[in-house]
């Protein structure tokens, strides 16, 4: 008999609480393949947010840090410094990343930490039940923004991928997403990239994944994906932002 | 006895060198010595001073509220600090660049001008060692062989002539408060 | 061995790096950036490494993550600084981590000043930061004690996975004293067999976490804690007692105000008046049944708390004595710094007195 597919030994046992139709565990399995096919299982130190995938420590087979929300950088700052022969990553989504975690992810990729950061952005919070993001679009509905977010109140939605490319120790930033399959082998060649490029000793690398939130987007698992690409992809365009490796 | 000691001054006059000169050589002399600088913004502003205790007892606070012994290497240092000086306390004033006289008469002043011979020995920045020079010959407090151990772990190799220097120095402004 | 001129935080600063501490996270405040100026220096010739982070908090959070994958770790700051460390050590604690944190304490509250101050009593021996929990907290009142506790407070924090706070205040932190350099007494440390340090596939995942979002899983994590907390304050409790046999004067101070206090007693003793200082060098786990037997004699007839704050350790000194002495207070707040004569003065105000 022959194995046709089997799940990544990056991955437990444990069994996810990610709601139907989340791209999480999607996300999840292609960091956790990513590091299996590099060998790196057991020489990796994840980091997880606040948020959602908070209990990603109990998901990754590599040794894990639950994080203060938004300091995951800074906590993989402090690892990679005492370990820099491991794989550190953060796993981080947008409230964590782009709102409260700022400042931490703008100077991990100032001081070009070598680490990767995994940034799950679905335009909303979770995990707190539906508040506006910092990704949140104009007129998307969250239960903070009832009416939908104003742009004259909230601004723009910030785009992190961009931004951070313009950071020179940021070596490599891509904007993937996860909602068919060639987008998800995109995704997967962007992460496992990030990775090698950690582990040859770049910078910072930085790989942002457009997910959906059926559930406090209030659409099913499939019109999720569709109002991803109808309005998530044109203001969060695909594509690599940065890639300052010598190896282009 | 417990000397209180207050050195004050212009940025780059070795007002914090003087400081930390006079309590080690307290230290290798077995003296209880502390050295307290002035840490606030007013050390970005030009101005700074350090508080010296040299006891031969322990050391309660190292902050001099009332010295016993005044270096004031610039007007507004004098001006400031003779106020608060104990009665029959020691006043060093850099008549180099003060013209001020000391407006207290139940305190002893003695005016160096530590600059001028500075000058006289070819190097300013020996200014500061006149004028401990002054403060040890008017106290005679400290042995100049136990600085004179110091700047000789100090300077070495090339540097080694300036050990000659600054005991010059010293002796300089020991003569200075004999003729006084 | 020889005595050496020390400045306060370059003492604590050398001190680290002679405990074995190789990391360093910071961010500069006045009055301790002696610290993080001398580690960026001195930390890389250890094969170390020193980062100034973009924040406090940021710092913290390297020192989390630097303490769960291992290492021996400190980071430093003053007051305001210190606020914003909190959320780290609420995690250190909670994820049983050894760290070693200082505070040179300076006046506040808010932006305060970077006079010296011990109004950070609170919030060191109280947690600081949510939740419950405590920090070993090491008051030194000397340079000596700067460099001798900071050595130790890395084993502390090893022996029991916990966070320690060096607190001082911005005098100690500035001036230099003579020291001797000296090891702290050898304890059995345990091995770090949770580190992050990758699983080279030998082990399961390590998980260094605080989250337990079973009610009943953080009851349990939380009577662990307190286990703990009641191991160290069985174990490591110190205190120093001076002239305080036979005196009807009892100062209680730490830190700065405690050489204050000690120039009072010796005043006062010349005066004829039987004065004392009991002096609690670990402020958490606090000395009580030491103050409360030091108090308990006869002839002692008040308690001066003496602080550079409005009354914090007060609070200690009341639980402590339980109303058995009077208590009374000298101290001021914002970091101005009384003269050993008000303390003369109160002493004999407490004892109904005129002074000499």
């Amino acid at each position: 008999m022959s194995i046709v597919y089997r799940k990544s030994k990056g991955l437990t046992d444990a069994e996810m609480h990610y709601c139907p139709g989340c791209t999480h565990g999607v996300a999840h399995k292609l960091v956790a393949e990513a590091l299996e096919e590099l060998g790196l299982v057991g020489s990796a130190v994840g980091v997880a947010p606040v948020g959602c995938s908070v209990f990603a420590y109990n998901y990754f087979a590599c040794d894990m840090h639950e994080a203060a929300h938004g300091r995951a950088p800074a906590v993989a700052t402090g690892i990679k410094r005492v370990h820099p022969d491991l794989a550190v990553f953060t796993y981080q989504g947008d409230g964590d990343l782009a709102a409260i975690g700022t400042a931490e992810i703008v100077h991990a990729a100032m001081r070009g930490e070598k680490i990767t950061t995994v940034f799950i952005n679905n335009a909303i919070y979770g995990m707190t039940g539906g508040q506006m993001a910092p990704t949140t679009l104009v007129g998307q509905k969250a239960t903070t923004a009832p009416f939908g977010r104003q742009k004259d109140h909230y601004g723009s939605p910030i785009r992190m991928a961009e931004l951070l490319s313009t950071i020179d120790g940021c070596v490599y930033a891509e904007r993937v997403t996860v909602v068919d399959v060639p987008n998800i082998l995109k995704a997967k060649k962007a992460i496992k990239k990030a990775f090698q490029l950690q582990m040859a000793g770049a910078g910072f690398t930085f790989v942002e994944v457009l997910s959906t939130c059926p559930t406090n987007w209030g659409l099913t698992p499939l019109e999720a994906i569709g109002w991803l690409k109808a309005n998530m992809i044109p203001y969060f365009p695909l594509g690599v932002y940065a890639d300052r490796s010598e190896a282009k | 006895m417990t000397h209180e000691i207050v050195i004050s001054g212009f940025g780059g006059q070795g007002v914090m060198a003087m400081g930390k000169t006079l309590a080690e050589a307290g230290m290798k002399e077995g003296l209880c010595v502390s050295w307290l600088p002035s840490y606030g913004p007013e050390m970005r502003g030009g101005t700074a001073n350090c508080s010296v205790v040299l006891s031969g007892e322990e050391i309660i606070s190292p902050m001099v509220q009332s010295p016993t012994e005044l270096i004031a290497m610039n007007k507004p240092s004098l001006v400031k600090f003779e106020p608060q000086m104990v009665p029959g306390g020691k006043l060093f004033v850099n008549s180099s660049i003060i013209e001020l006289k000391a407006s207290r008469a139940d305190i002893s002043a003695y005016y160096i001008p530590c600059l001028s011979i500075a000058e006289e020995l070819g190097n300013i920045k020996v200014a500061n060692m006149v004028m401990l020079g002054a403060y040890i010959g008017a106290t005679g407090l400290l042995q100049t062989e136990t600085i004179r151990g110091m700047l000789a772990h100090m300077f070495t190799g090339p540097k080694a002539a300036l050990v000659e220097l600054n005991i010059e120095a010293l002796r300089r402004g020991a003569a200075c408060v004999r003729e006084a | 061995m020889a005595k050496e001129l020390w400045k306060g935080n370059e003492a604590v600063a050398e001190a680290a790096i002679r405990a074995g501490c190789r990391y360093f996270f910071g961010y500069p405040i006045t009055p301790q950036n002696e610290i993080p100026e001398y580690l960026s220096r001195h930390l890389p010739e250890h094969g170390g490494c020193f980062v100034q982070a973009e924040s406090e908090i940021a710092a913290i959070n390297m020192v989390y993550g630097a303490a769960g994958s291992g290492a021996r770790v400190m980071t430093s700051s003053s007051s305001p600084g210190i606020s914003l460390k909190q959320e780290g050590v609420t995690y250190i604690a909670c994820a049983e981590l050894p760290a070693v944190i200082v505070n040179m304490m300076r006046g506040g509250p808010g932006l305060g000043n970077i006079a010296p101050s011990q109004a950070d009593y609170y919030q060191a021996t109280r947690g600081g930061g949510n939740g419950d929990y405590r920090t070993v907290v090491l008051a030194p009142a000397t340079i000596q004690e700067a460099a001798d506790f900071t050595q130790e407070a890395f084993d502390i924090a090893d022996y029991y996975r916990t966070p320690v706070v060096v607190l001082a205040d911005g005098m100690i932190g500035q001036m230099m004293e003579a020291i001797e350099w000296r090891k702290p007494k050898e304890r059995a440390l345990p091995p770090k067999d949770w580190a992050t340090d990758g699983t080279r596939g030998k082990r399961p995942h390590n998980i260094i976490n605080s989250l337990y979002i079973d009610a009943k899983d953080c009851a349990v994590q939380n009577r662990k804690l307190q286990e703990k907390y009641d191991r160290i304050t069985e174990t490591e409790v110190r205190y120093e007692e001076f002239m305080a046999q036979d005196a009807e004067i009892l100062f209680v101070a730490y830190g700065t105000t405690a050489r204050i206090a000690r120039a009072a007693v010796l005043k006062l003793r010349k005066d004829g008046v039987k004065a004392g200082l009991f002096r609690p060098v670990t402020l958490w786990p606090f000395p009580e049944k030491a103050l409360r037997e030091c108090a308990a004699h006869e002839n002692v007839a008040a308690v001066i708390d003496v602080e550079l704050s409005m009354g914090q350790m007060i609070d200690d000194v009341k639980i402590a004595l339980a109303g058995a002495k009077p208590v009374r207070f000298v101290g001021m707040g914002g970091g101005a710094i009384p003269a050993p004569q008000e303390l003369v003065d109160e002493a004999y105000k407490a004892l109904g007195r005129c002074g000499k």
